[in-house]
């Protein structure tokens, strides 16, 4: 968990006040409404269809008790009574209104929650990997680095107005579980031949209007090297981004026009110029940060407790809730436990306020208190008792956030689409609830496996359809909501983008494909055990657009 | 550059002027007495560019009660209008989906 000092505090409140006289001008008319939005959106306040809405930042993906007790007080206070967890660790309440906005950003500050850079040409929210600092497979606490770059570049004068937005990831993984290489910058902690731990830096990722993966810059950067490297990439951008066009305005068209080496050699003569200054971390400093972040008092403990073993052996639901819920931890005896929020015909991404209250209630009682939030957007607890696993499972299911289908084919991740959004074209979340519907077959969707269906409502791809294994993307026609679906793409460690399997159809006709897609890759699969991503890699898109073309 | 107030505007059909309401954000409409509702059937549907523009430039006036107003289509055929396009249908009756009902859910912990 990170704790939050005066320093932190203080800012926050009082950018809140700051913000209230903002918005009492605006009601009085002192403000219009250009001058005003551009300070709302300093905040994380957009206005969609029916409402404001306010985004709010939850960096690294933690959580404690006490802030998810918060935003569930926000949600039933201010809004209406839930939230929405988005694909960049953050939160969004849709229906609050200006004249609350100061109260419910007050009432969050009290926790260290904030809309701070969650909008606007700023650097936007730094996100990690969900499981940080419990994942087997890391090499430290990535969160650790993430708040290194966030406190820099919080309130950053020189990077508070940029080109465009610009997103930040961290992993320290050896399996990219933060969509490293769709973002604007990725840091990947790997170590050398020497066995020492430096950065590969990647930049220019990005999905969209035109969709680019990262591109490697740096192969090892030395870690306290980090945020002098970080400043020469911003200001290399924000020197050299475009400004007089909106769509070619993000880092991914800069390196691209450029090429990625000739960016990187611009950044590297910055980067000399600075290297050895005032940026340069000292190990006090990167220590002082990495004390922040208080872990439990893990007990010593042994793997697959005798209280597990009989509630595997005993009970069928909790046993294949078990399979597609928990993962290993660092440690033995602890276990991380993944929070479906794509229970069949809900919203992706959605939680209630008393469903929030009750797995902070849960993370006080199992998970030291805890919480985390993935850009699958599904929340997890990280540090579960394997022997707490079974009551734990058991309160889970009663709040209905127990389905047992992370990963797989209903674990669908979708944008808030035109149901909410004025920025849509088509609407996903209905096309998400008919998808759970259909595979909401248990045994089907875990014999198919391993499966990501991404959708979104426009080409800002907010849903990281290009990424989905099978990607959803909504267009108009002619006045109709029409449906692009793509194959192929993957998020992880070996990103791919996903391609075209034929023309748009209509929302009709979407779910249809996806089984007609689903139905191919079990002909085509070598054996049952070969997950859909890896039949595609096999034999590309062609064997699937012949089957699906057959049928539509 | 031409003002936006200076802007033709091109009307095809009857359409009302929309806008979303600076305290809340909620979906309004202006009506023919220069006021503003919450129900479309009572906003003025207008059917020229010169009529569409005259009541957007009256609605975009009024800037500290409002935010964004344009003109919006709307469908006749029924009578009273009714939105004339997906979006305006989903700004007019919320969105399409079910909303959660969060306090009605008998939500308890039991371990």
């Amino acid at each position: 968990m990170y704790v939050h000092d005066a320093f932190d505090r203080r800012l926050i409140a009082e950018r809140v006040e700051e913000f209230r006289d903002q918005v009492r001008r605006r009601l009085s008319g002192e403000l219009n409404e250009d001058e005003f939005k551009l300070l709302r959106l300093l905040n994380g306040v957009y206005l969609q269809l029916h409402a404001y809405m306010l985004r709010i930042g939850i960096p690294y993906g933690t959580l404690s008790s006490a802030q998810l007790r918060m935003l569930a007080h926000v949600a039933r206070r201010y809004d209406r009574g839930y939230g929405h967890f988005t694909t960049r660790q953050n939160i969004q309440f849709h229906w609050i209104k200006l004249e609350d906005l100061p109260d419910a950003m007050a009432d969050l500050a009290r926790v260290g929650l904030h809309g701070i850079q969650t909008s606007g040409n700023s650097v936007r929210n730094v996100t990690t990997d969900q499981w940080a600092g419990v994942a087997p497979d890391e090499i430290e606490d990535p969160r650790v680095w993430a708040e290194v770059v966030r406190q820099h570049v919080t309130l950053h004068p020189e990077f508070t107005f940029m080109p465009r937005k610009f997103k930040i990831a961290v992993g320290t993984a050896a399996h990219d579980r933060a969509a490293l290489r769709i973002h604007d910058l990725a840091l990947r902690l790997h170590r050398n031949e020497a066995g020492e731990a430096g950065f590969e830096v990647m930049v220019g990722g990005g999905l969209g209007r035109t969709p680019f993966l990262a591109k490697t810059i740096k192969q090892f950067l030395p870690k306290h090297d980090v945020l002098s490297y970080v400043e020469a990439v911003l200001r290399t951008y924000n020197q050299f981004g475009r400004r007089d066009n909106a769509w070619k305005a993000r880092i991914k068209i800069l390196v691209h026009d450029l090429g990625a080496e000739a960016f990187g050699r611009e950044v590297e003569q910055e980067w000399q110029s600075i290297k050895d200054g005032a940026l340069a971390l000292d190990d006090a400093a990167v220590a002082e940060i990495a004390a922040r972040f208080r872990y439990p008092d893990y007990e010593r403990l042994a793997d697959d407790p005798v209280e597990l073993k009989e509630a595997r052996a005993g009970d069928r639901r909790f046993e294949t809730w078990h399979r597609s819920a928990v993962a290993r931890h660092r440690l033995p005896g602890y276990a991380i436990v993944t929070l479906s929020l794509k229970a069949e015909g809900e919203t992706p991404g959605d939680a209630t306020a008393a469903q929030m209250d009750a797995i902070a209630d849960l993370a006080d009682r199992y998970s030291s208190g805890e919480i985390r939030v993935g850009h699958e957007q599904n929340l997890a607890l990280p540090h579960v008792r394997q022997q707490d696993l079974y009551p734990l499972w058991r309160a889970l299911d009663a709040i209905g956030v127990a389905t047992p289908n992370v990963g797989l084919v209903s674990d669908i991740i979708a944008c808030p689409g035109l149901d909410y959004c004025s920025l849509a074209n088509a609407r996903s979340i209905p096309i998400a609830q008919d998808l759970s519907r259909r595979f909401r077959d248990g045994d089907l969707a875990r014999d198919l496996g391993r499966l990501h269906i991404n959708i979104s409502g426009c080409i800002n791809a907010c849903g990281h359809h290009h990424v989905g294994h099978i990607g959803i993307l909504g267009v108009e026609k002619n006045g109709e909501e029409y449906y692009q679906v793509t194959i192929g793409g993957r998020a992880d460690e070996e990103a791919e983008l996903g391609q075209l399997i034929g023309p748009a159809v209509p929302y009709g006709e979407v779910a249809n494909v996806v089984e007609d897609i689903v139905a191919a890759y079990v002909e085509l699969r070598e054996r049952p055990g070969e997950i859909f991503i890896d039949t595609v890699k096999r034999i590309g898109i062609e064997p699937f657009k012949e089957r699906v073309h057959a049928t539509h | 550059m031409t003002s936006p107030l200076h802007q033709k505007i091109k009307v095809t059909g009857p359409v009302v002027v929309t806008a979303n309401r600076l305290t809340d954000g909620a979906v309004i409409y202006r009506t023919a007495s220069g006021q503003w509702t919450t129900e479309l059937p009572g906003a003025a549907v207008v059917t020229t560019s010169d009529a569409a523009m005259a009541l957007l430039t009256a609605a975009r006036a009024e800037g500290v009660r409002v935010v964004d107003a344009y003109v919006a289509p709307v469908d006749l055929s029924h009578g009273k209008p009714r939105p004339g396009n997906l979006r305006e249908r989903i700004r007019a009756a919320g969105p399409t989906i079910r909303l959660p009902a969060p306090e009605a859910a008998n939500v308890h912990v039991c371990a």
